[in-house]
């Protein structure tokens, strides 16, 4: 045995032993280099549970004295007066609402649409460079789509899309008023159309991912049928991978509810609620943004944590749906 | 019949149309925004951005001190975030593969790979920069770090998965304990994938503004104190953009356009070495 032993060489040169005893003592130290990495390793899992708790509670802690002060009316009131020291959320919350929904509105169906391209009509040489180009938008950073976004896209608006909305639309009965007032180039409508662009790559690259996951066969039989190709994404692809294009446009949404800088240059920081999508308005991280470096007081540095934690909130459940979503789409295509 | 059958081929043809422009649509915007970057941005680029200072207003300057506050910034935020994330990525992948404790964490940095960025720049003002009484470069990397471990993390268990039982057991047969398993085959195996996780990481934290901007601050002045406020590129872009003096506004294009090439180069350099891994 002792022989035998003797010739165990490890890469490192760690290991070259004479005897058994040796042996047992480098076994050891082995075992124990093996239990600390396991618990190393451990820590820095539960490393990441900490920084969630951690996030949360410090928070929840700057929060309290403006939750204290204003209860729940902080929710549903609309005044944000640092002079008076009276703040209310709503008006934040709902442009951050607003301008997500218009986004949504935009991406989902166009991410949808470019997901069908790249799934079943580019031909296979292009699939990878077109995906390729779609996903560079999501790396282009947040702070580039503000900068562009007030000085190119909000001019271009100001002069074409929005006048035209307001002859077309304003006119309308009901409809009408979400395009009143003059166009300002900024406001909620072009923030919600540059969140549409951000969001729209991760959109698309889920829906793609997840058309993939469909089984040929059924695409087959139904194009055994006879069935053209938008029949086959309408009844069969889109049925089959609902849960996981349900679950893509939540994590898009996720991304616009919390997007700061490209929003902080193109909303207009006006803290009420207007019923035109025209008008300038503000939202949660923009408010942020904006104000925290000036706020001077605590009430008014703890309202706008406050406005943290509630966005937050908000996204956390948001995304924690879409990852439910998307994992028992993931669970059942094994 | 004929009449249905042709309705049916053009519902396809429109259907598909309308697919062929919506990708139109989607890449028109990239064209877009870097074309009016590099028409704004390319003029300002000069040897002058690299080697002066953020000048005030109405005077001419560089982009030197942001330049190098950014690459410092983003250089300790690797540091400090990466070996949580590849440490954090291992666990999952090896030890604690089949454990509870492991779905929860996947799950958990998920919801932080894509929570608002302003949050993490908000908690980083409530550790640090409040109890300390002032804001500094260590914040504003430490608010970057909480960015880089999800990216680093999800990238090191999805390549670590990747790695080939056979492999791990052929090492194993030979008495080798599991961490030289892991640091000898699996990190060997996975290296490339998980290099592109870090290099995707540098490029999500290089564009990021929002977590800076209450804990790096901003220094108008060269400063390489990591305990002072630290200028950085993106907050520059912010600033100077918003003010009212043209030649800020230019530096600002100037400022825009490094980054986004930096983080275009990073994420197709980081898309090719996953690409080009031919061999095991």
């Amino acid at each position: 045995m002792g022989e035998l032993m003797a010739e165990i060489a490890m890469r490192d040169g760690t290991i070259a032993v004479a005897d058994v005893r040796a042996r047992s003592k480098v076994l050891s130290r082995l075992r124990r280099s093996d239990t600390v990495f396991h618990a190393v390793t451990r820590a820095a899992a539960v490393a990441v549970l900490v920084i969630l708790g951690a996030v949360i509670l410090s928070l929840i802690d700057g929060a309290l004295p403006a939750l204290r002060q204003f209860g729940l009316s902080f929710l549903y009131t609309e005044r944000w007066n640092p002079v008076t020291e009276k703040f209310g959320a709503i008006a934040p919350i709902y442009g951050t609402v607003v301008t997500s929904l218009i986004a949504m509105l935009v991406a989902v169906p166009v991410g949808l649409m470019i997901a069908l391209f790249l799934t079943e009509l580019c031909p296979t040489w292009l699939r990878r460079p077109v995906g390729i180009a779609i996903e560079l938008l999501a790396g282009i950073p947040s702070i580039i789509y503000g900068i562009w976004g007030l000085f190119v896209f909000a001019p271009f608006l100001q002069h074409t899309l929005q006048p035209f909305l307001i002859e077309t639309l304003g006119a309308v009965p009901g409809l009408g008023m979400l395009f009143a007032g003059p166009p300002y180039g900024i406001g909620i409508l072009t923030a919600g159309l540059i969140l549409a662009v951000m969001v729209l790559p991760f959109v698309t690259a889920i829906s793609r991912d997840v058309f993939e996951t469909v089984p040929p066969v059924l695409k087959e039989a139904a194009y055994g049928m006879g069935c053209t190709t938008w029949e086959v994404f309408r009844h069969i692809v889109l049925p089959y991978t609902r849960g996981g294009v349900v679950g893509g446009a939540m994590l898009g949404l996720g991304r616009a509810l919390g997007e700061t800088m490209a929003v902080t240059f193109v909303i207009g920081n006006a803290h009420r609620i207007s019923g035109s999508i025209l008008a300038p308005g503000t939202t949660i991280s923009a408010t942020i943004a904006n104000e925290f470096n000036e706020a001077v007081g605590d009430l008014y540095t703890s309202s706008l944590i406050a406005l943290g934690l509630i966005l937050f909130l908000i996204t956390f459940v948001v995304l924690a749906v879409a990852r439910y979503l998307l994992l028992r789409l993931e669970r059942a295509s094994g | 019949m004929t009449r249905l059958y042709r309705a049916r081929r053009r519902r396809n043809g429109l259907a598909m149309g309308i697919s062929l422009a919506a990708t139109l649509f989607g890449l028109g915007w990239l064209v877009l925004i870097l074309g009016v970057l590099l028409w704004k941005g390319f003029g300002g680029l000069s040897v002058a951005v690299f080697t002066e200072m953020t000048p005030p207003p109405g005077a001419t300057g560089g982009l030197l001190n942001p330049i190098v506050g950014s690459l410092i910034l983003t250089s300790i935020a690797v540091a400090l975030g990466t070996p949580v994330g590849i440490l954090a990525g291992t666990y999952m992948a090896e030890y604690g593969r089949h454990k509870r404790l492991t779905s929860v964490i996947r799950f958990v940095n998920d919801i932080l790979l894509s929570a608002p960025s302003i949050v993490i720049g908000l908690f980083v003002y409530e550790i640090m920069v409040f109890p300390m009484g002032h804001f500094s470069g260590w914040a504003g990397a430490v608010a970057l770090a909480l960015i880089v471990v999800p990216v680093v993390l999800r990238t090191t268990e999805d390549m670590i998965l990747l790695v080939p039982n056979p492999m791990r057991e052929a090492a194993f047969a030979l008495g080798v304990p599991r961490v030289y398993v892991i640091r000898h085959v699996c990190y060997r195996a996975a290296r490339a994938g998980m290099l592109t996780g870090v290099l995707l990481s540098v490029a999500r934290i290089s564009g990021e503004t929002a977590p800076l901007l209450f804990t790096a601050l901003n220094n108008q002045f060269w400063s390489t104190d990591i305990n002072a406020p630290m200028a950085s590129l993106p907050i520059v872009i912010f600033q100077f953009a918003l003010s009212p003096y043209e030649g800020w506004q230019a530096l600002a294009w100037t400022g825009a356009l490094i980054i986004t090439l930096a983080v275009l180069a990073l994420s197709i350099g980081a898309r090719a070495l996953t690409a080009s891994r031919k061999e095991p």
